[in-house]
């Protein structure tokens, strides 16, 4: 059987991956797609944690998240495209009108 | 017993009435308006009267008959109920309050007809007479202060009536104001009474305090004071030295409310309260000694300012304010029973003495000035014949009522000091020649207006039988005393000797040692030889020789301007205490308080919010990837602070 430990530190190096894309990444939808990659990496310790507990919260807890993370993922896709079509780009460096 | 047991129902009608008045009145005609005015008063007259007859039916043990209705205020140790309560005393001011005020609600719907106020005026009239009612059916002090401060509201509505003439609302304001002084100190007396006594129930604080050992003649102690507290409230209310400045000028109100406010009513609250305080006064000589001083001297001061007047109406006020004078000092004597015996005797030649000034000043249409006057006897009768009657009542002609009362006073005066007494008897020659001065002015003599200007009519039935009625009441309202001078029984006296049985004792001792020749003696005493003297030189200045005033007046022009001046104390108040405060008020409560301090605060908090919102809007650049550094690095500190918490 795998360790819990070794779920945990693959969930713990997504997440790092997720954080660093969503901070440094310029186009809109890689920065949507890094924080599904977040999402994700926290499901995947949920899981190892109901696991190694033997408890099921946690599995109920990820289909919570996946619910959520499917709706957001619906709003945020149609930003982004009413996004592209006012603005005729994805960068977010051009996207920063709410400066004063 | 229907009346003592809904016993609400006496003060409910005339708020109802002022109610309806007020609220649904606007669009009705003014014969509906006076109907509901009228029936108010009408009914509260036959209520008083039917309680009176009830309350006298009751055995002795059921004196003070209270009525507790609701709890109204419970705060900690303190409790106050609203609670209505009826004795010989209250039953007097009943009925004079509900009598004369039913009386002079008549003569207005005469003397207000062509006032476009009507509806106004009733409506503050019937709200008048509930808090009159209030003040006097209260069972403890603190709901007799909301009768008190609301018969004060109603005379400051009712004085600026006219609220169109600057002089009226100044009039208003000053009597608002000057009141604010006198209710100050009743509140203070009240909170010391509670913090002394632990309630403010007449059950209870007069009894105890009734047991107290006197204060020592000549010091302050805890009873001392609040008995001066008090009557720094009722000098405010009934217009005593030196708080008196506001009733001359309350005669801006229309007429009726001078009768009935500012002379048979209201302004005789403050005696009613000190009698019904007189347990607590027994025990404080020197506050006795204060109001028995200064009523004297306020009886004498505005009996002398009454004497150049040349305003119909200023006269009858300062005259008010001697009256209420002779009452306080009855007070000050320990006679509480003949003070109220005048402020009832009071109210009915007083308030005849407006009532028929009004007539007088309807007739003339409008004229208030006494040297426009003149000869006015054959054209006005029944006016002339009533303000006759009241004039001898006031002046203490032997028979009328004012001379039962004022002559119980000073003889009450003569046995507690002399010179009290010889200034009361000087003040009654004076009261006599004003009185006359103004009858002879008004009726005798040559007519002095021009008769193709003003058409000169007697007034209509609804002014003329409140005349004669009252007229009635100021001739006989002080029979009930005259068996005293045969060696018989003060009616009045025994009447209110369950209320004020050590205050009256003495009266009754005095009757009984000296007997036998009472009539002679009273006939030819000092103050009807003073009365006489008055009138007589009355009657030789402005009926005999009309000439000789103005040569008087020219020869000792300096008594004269200070009289005329009223002693120049309304100057003097302006000057000393008004034109400081505004000065202060001004220059450095407007100026340096409010503006410096108080809008520096305000507007210095402004602007250091809006100085660090300027600095913070900085961190919003709009670039998302800096936002999103800034949420990575929130939670990062969040975390890692959770988990070093946890640690």
């Amino acid at each position: 059987m795998v360790p819990t430990s070794y779920y945990l530190v693959l969930s713990a190096v997504l997440f790092g991956l997720g954080v660093i894309a969503f901070v440094f990444k310029r186009n809109i939808l890689t920065i949507f797609m890094s924080i599904e990659l977040m999402l994700n990496a926290v499901n995947l310790a949920f899981v190892a944690f109901s696991r190694a507990l033997g408890q099921l919260q946690g599995q109920v807890f990820v289909f919570f998240v996946i619910v959520v993370a499917a709706a957001e993922a619906a709003v945020g896709l149609a930003i982004v495209i009413l996004i592209h079509r006012n603005r005729g780009t994805l960068n977010v460096e051009n996207v920063n009108s709410l400066k004063d | 017993m229907p009346v003592l047991d809904y016993l609400w129902i006496i003060p409910l009608l005339p708020l109802l009435g002022a109610a309806i008045n007020g609220i649904f009145g606007a669009r009705w005609p003014k014969s509906a308006t006076s109907a509901v005015a009228l029936s108010s008063t009408t009914l509260v007259f036959l209520a008083a009267l039917e309680g009176v007859r009830e309350f006298l039916m009751l055995p002795a043990n059921q004196i003070p008959w209270t009525k507790t209705y609701f709890t109204w205020i419970s705060a900690g140790g303190f409790q106050s109920d609203f609670a209505l309560s009826v004795d010989q005393l209250t039953v007097v001011m009943l009925l004079v309050v509900t009598g004369v005020g039913w009386l002079i609600h008549i003569y207005s719907t005469g003397y207000m007809h062509d006032d476009p106020g009507y509806r106004r005026f009733f409506a503050y009239l019937n709200l008048f007479m509930f808090f009159m009612l209030i003040l006097i059916l209260a069972a403890n002090y603190l709901l007799m202060f909301v009768g008190w401060e609301g018969v004060g509201l109603c005379s400051y509505l009712l004085i600026g009536f006219f609220f169109l003439k600057q002089s009226a609302t100044n009039a208003g304001n000053k009597a608002f104001w000057v009141n604010r002084i006198g209710d100050f100190g009743f509140i203070l007396g009240l909170l010391l009474m509670f913090r002394t006594f632990g309630s403010l129930n007449f059950s209870t604080v007069l009894p105890r305090a009734a047991a107290m050992t006197a204060d020592p003649a000549g010091q302050i102690g805890t009873l001392t004071a609040i008995a001066l507290l008090l009557f720094v409230g009722a000098a405010g209310k009934s217009a005593q030295i030196p708080l008196y400045v506001w009733l001359p000028d309350a005669m801006e109100g229309p007429t009726p409310v001078s009768a009935l406010i500012h002379a048979a009513t209201m302004v005789t609250a403050g005696v009613y309260m000190l009698v019904r305080s007189h347990a607590i006064f027994l025990n404080a000589p020197a506050a006795m000694q204060a109001v028995g001083v200064i009523g004297c001297a306020t009886a004498l001061f505005a009996a002398t300012i009454g004497l150049v007047q040349t305003d119909i109406k200023k006269v009858l006020a300062y005259s008010t304010v001697s009256q209420l004078g002779y009452m306080f000092l009855a007070c000050g004597v320990g006679a509480f029973g003949a003070g109220i015996f005048h402020l009832m005797t009071h109210a009915f030649f007083k308030g005849l003495l407006f009532l028929a000034a009004g007539s007088v000043i309807h007739a003339m249409g409008g004229e208030q000035d006494m040297r426009k006057m003149g000869g006015l006897r054959q054209k006005i009768p029944v006016t002339f014949w009533t303000m006759f009657m009241a004039t001898l009542a006031i002046a203490g002609a032997p028979g009328f009522s004012g001379f039962f009362s004022k002559d119980e006073i000073l003889n009450e005066a003569q046995r507690v000091s002399p010179v009290l007494w010889g200034l009361g008897v000087l003040t009654a020659g004076l009261t006599a020649f004003y009185m006359f001065r103004l009858l002879f002015l008004t009726f005798f003599g040559k007519q002095r207006y021009d008769e193709h200007h003003v058409h000169v009519h007697e007034s209509p039935k609804n002014m003329t039988v409140p005349l004669i009625v009252l007229a009635i009441l100021s001739v006989c309202g002080g029979w009930m005393a005259a068996p005293q001078l045969v060696g018989g029984i003060n009616h009045f006296q025994q009447f209110l000797a369950p209320v004020l049985s050590t205050g009256t004792e003495p009266a009754t001792t005095a009757a009984e040692s000296t007997g036998g020749n009472e009539i002679l003696q009273a006939l030819t005493g000092a103050p009807v030889i003073a009365g006489l003297i008055g009138f007589l030189l009355a009657w030789w200045l402005y009926i005999k020789s009309p000439g000789t005033p103005k040569k008087i007046a020219a020869s000792f022009s300096a008594l004269y301007k200070l009289l005329s001046g009223k002693y120049f104390i309304d100057e003097l108040y302006l000057a000393v205490i008004v034109r400081p405060l505004v000065w202060i008020s001004d220059k450095i409560l407007w100026h340096v308080v409010d503006e410096g301090a108080i809008d520096g605060a305000v507007n210095g908090v402004a602007h250091v919010s809006s100085e660090a919102g300027d600095r913070l809007r900085r961190a919003s650049t709009g670039n998302i990837r800096s936002y999103a550094t800034w949420i990575v690095l929130g939670v990062v500190v969040f975390t890692s602070l959770l988990l070093w918490m946890v640690d």
